[in-house]
């Protein structure tokens, strides 16, 4: 490992954190202005982290203490190692031949699995019912997203994320396989919000019926910490779409003749219009136009509908490669 | 192997109640096995209040029993006292009082979508409810001062006139509700999610809804036609001659699910809108008290004796205030309050069983309930019938923790 690498290992994380907190103001802000309201300001998620930094760490008397406190930890590294797997634009990810797709799966995975652990160790009645949730969640949109990797395995016979943002998946499929693509973005977009516990999918945090569930008895450091991963989550599930099916360089595609440091701020910028654009669509939008599901439907949502557009996809996909 | 069950409590706090009540369940998974509903929370004594002032006093005092039907009580409250007093409202008071309880019923309607929407998550209708809803406060305040608490009603009759200039706003605001309950209609009932969340939770029959004694929109919805304005007429409804709306005129069949609820009142604001219009096109003229003078008004209370019981249909369901005179006092010697949500609340027992956690906040909301309403004066007395002075419930009150305490091995 270069001393670049270890420099990047550093810095991704911590402009990932603050990207997602960015992020996640904007996302409130927006999604205010969308119902007639004015909204917080866009830097109130750092003073939202920052006041829970503050608080104090209540830990329930009947509450397996070591796991409750060690699952904030765990769901915040998983989040900041994901990080570490994402190009950022035109900049390599720091671990690019450490892992694939697969590890950015099993990171994703990881995260809802910790919630949902803490939840169960937390020995509230709240959070058992939202961990029973989460795990049902879980299993029902394992499967669309693991068909959207496969789709993208088949095009480019491997599951490096690096091979597949080296070059656009539009530019070496064919008619029939790009409709294939469509279909998996489609399907990747509904499993976003699920993926991130938002409207309509939040059903394991269901506010009015389960009191934020899972989070129901986590407060001070440990909240701080899984609004940070919850906040990074976001930023990194709208970047991966960015990364698979938007690859594009404004410099590739406006043939600019741009070099040095003007190139990389150029298409760090749009990089991050390009997420902040999906990140919109797929998170703030759908979250203020939909009600929740209970957790039946949500389940034939998944296993029903998306998983046929999925399957439908990857046929495609098969066919047309 | 044995399924675990967790127990739910609901309540007092939760963000699903907006009042303290509380709802302890037993699940399994996620479905209701054992279900309790525990009332009791809200204790003001409002009717004990009452008995203790004189009866204009009380009638402002009744306003105050619920922050949204702040109508519904004094409209019962004056209509009960004026049948015990043998007075009647002039008729352009009647119509006053006929418009403003409509236009109570269709903010109240439109408060429960919203709160019914974010119940299930759909907070974005919650907005969007509640912004259209601003503009009938706004009328509300132009009429009379007031956006909660109005304070308009007076005992045979009404202390504010309707002038030509807010017959024009009136008017105004009609057509902006007969868009607004359109795009309602378009959103609440043909939106998949909302249909997904609402069909078939809370579904009570018309057998059972008879048998739990339900009111309001929660019967109506459930196929029986009842309401009080229909049944027992009084003011302008006298002459409009109101026809209590059931799905079965607009669909043909009534589920009485929460789907069907909603579709009740959605309707039932179009009718409200009717009866304003109706109101506002035949207003007759003439003066807006019967006995103007306060004193002259306290003092045919105090000649009084008998006993009264004053009816109306409040967005929930129909309110009930019995009435004693006499005794030469002149407010009530006894006031007793019946509010629709004491008889809806007895729905959430049966429904619950075999429900979904999820669908509780639906179950709670669905017949728009009001704890402040429930609220009951209860007099307790001792073995020898004696009433207990507070100081004695006190001590009964520490002597029994003191027990508990023993009993359960609790120290300091």
């Amino acid at each position: 490992m270069n001393p670049e690498t270890l420099i990047y290992a550093f810095t991704f994380p911590l402009l990932g954190v603050f990207l997602g907190l960015v992020y996640k103001g904007i996302d409130r802000r927006f999604s205010a202005r969308l119902t007639s309201r004015i909204g917080p300001p866009i830097r109130q998620p750092f003073w939202d982290v920052g006041k829970l930094l503050l608080k104090e760490t209540v830990v329930p008397e009947n509450a397996v203490a070591w796991i409750f406190n060690a699952m904030p930890v765990v769901s915040f590294a998983a989040s900041m190692t994901l990080l570490l797997y994402i190009p950022f634009g035109v900049l390599k990810a720091p671990l690019e031949g450490y892992g694939d797709l697969i590890v950015i799966l099993y990171l994703l995975t990881l995260q809802s699995l910790s919630m949902a652990i803490g939840g169960f160790a937390s020995g509230s009645p709240f959070s058992s019912v939202g961990a029973q949730r989460e795990m049902v969640l879980m299993m029902s949109y394992e499967m669309p997203l693991a068909t959207v990797i496969v789709g993208f395995a088949l095009v480019y016979k491997s599951f490096s994320l690096t091979t597949i943002a080296s070059t656009p998946v539009w530019s070496i499929v064919g008619p029939l396989a790009a409709m294939g693509i469509v279909l998996l973005f489609i399907a990747l977009l509904v499993v976003t919000p699920a993926e991130l516990a938002k409207l309509p999918f939040d059903i394991a945090e269901a506010e009015t019926e389960i009191c934020e569930g899972m989070l129901a008895e986590y407060s001070g450091r440990n909240l701080a910490l899984f609004y940070l991963s919850d906040a990074v989550r976001g930023f990194a599930m709208a970047a991966l779409e960015v990364v698979l099916f938007f690859p594009f360089t404004l410099t590739g595609m406006l043939d600019l003749n741009l070099t040095g440091t003007g190139y990389y701020v150029v298409e760090a910028l749009w990089f991050l219009f390009k997420v902040l654009v999906i990140y919109l669509l797929a998170i703030t939008l759908v979250r203020t136009s939909f009600a929740r599901f209970r957790i039946e439907q949500a389940s034939r949502v998944f296993w029903v509908y998306v998983n046929i557009i999925a399957l439908v996809g990857v046929a495609l996909v098969w066919m047309g490669v | 192997m044995a399924k675990t069950q967790y127990y739910v409590p609901v309540g007092p706090i939760h963000p699903a109640l907006k009042e303290p009540i509380r709802v302890e369940a037993m699940v399994e998974g996620e479905r209701i096995v054992e279900v309790d509903v525990k009332r009791g929370f809200a204790h003001r004594g409002i009717e004990y209040m009452g008995m203790k002032r004189n009866a204009i006093q009380t009638l402002y005092l009744s306003e105050r029993i619920c922050g949204i039907c702040s109508i519904s009580h004094p409209y019962a409250f004056v209509i009960g006292t004026e049948k015990a007093l043998g007075i009647e409202a002039p008729p352009r008071a009647q119509y006053i009082r006929t418009i403003i309880g409509e236009l109570e019923r269709i903010h109240s309607h439109i408060l429960w979508l919203g709160v019914v929407a974010h119940e299930m998550g759909f907070d974005s209708l919650l907005f969007w409810t509640w912004k259209g809803r601003e503009k009938l406060l706004d009328i509300l305040e132009l009429i009379t001062g007031n956006r909660i608490n109005y304070s308009v009603f007076m005992i045979g009759g009404v202390r504010r006139d309707i002038k030509e200039s807010h017959v024009k706003a009136l008017r105004d605001m009609i057509n902006y509700y007969r868009i607004f309950t359109e795009e309602m209609k378009d959103v609440f009932l043909s939106d998949p999610v909302y249909k997904a969340r609402t069909r078939g939770v809370a579904q009570l029959s018309k057998k059972m809804a008879l048998e739990l004694n339900v009111v309001g929109p929660v019967a109506r919805a459930a196929g029986i036609r009842m309401d009080v304005r229909q049944d027992m007429p009084y003011d302008a409804y006298a002459d409009i001659g109101v026809r209590a709306i059931v799905p079965q005129d607009i669909v043909g069949e009534a589920r009485g699910d929460a789907y069907d609820i909603t579709m009740v009142r959605l309707y039932e604001i179009d009718q409200s809108l009717d009866i304003i219009e109706y109101c506002l096109d035949e207003m007759p003229e003439g003066k807006l008290m019967a006995i103007p003078n306060y004193v002259a008004l306290l003092a045919k209370i105090r000649r009084t004796e008998g006993e009264a019981i004053g009816a109306h249909e409040a967005p929930r369901g129909e309110v009930i205030h019995y009435f004693r005179y006499g005794n030469k006092r002149d407010g009530p010697l006894f006031w007793k309050v019946i509010a629709p949500s004491y008889n809806n609340i007895n729905t959430w027992k049966p429904l619950l069983l075999g429900a979904e956690v999820a669908d509780i906040p639906i179950v709670v909301a669905y017949i728009d309930p009001c704890m402040c309403c429930n609220d009951r004066l209860a007099v307790v007395r001792n073995e020898e019938g004696r009433i207990i002075d507070p100081e004695a419930l006190h001590r009964k009150a520490v002597e029994k923790t003191e027990r508990l305490k023993r009993d359960l091995g609790v120290r300091e």
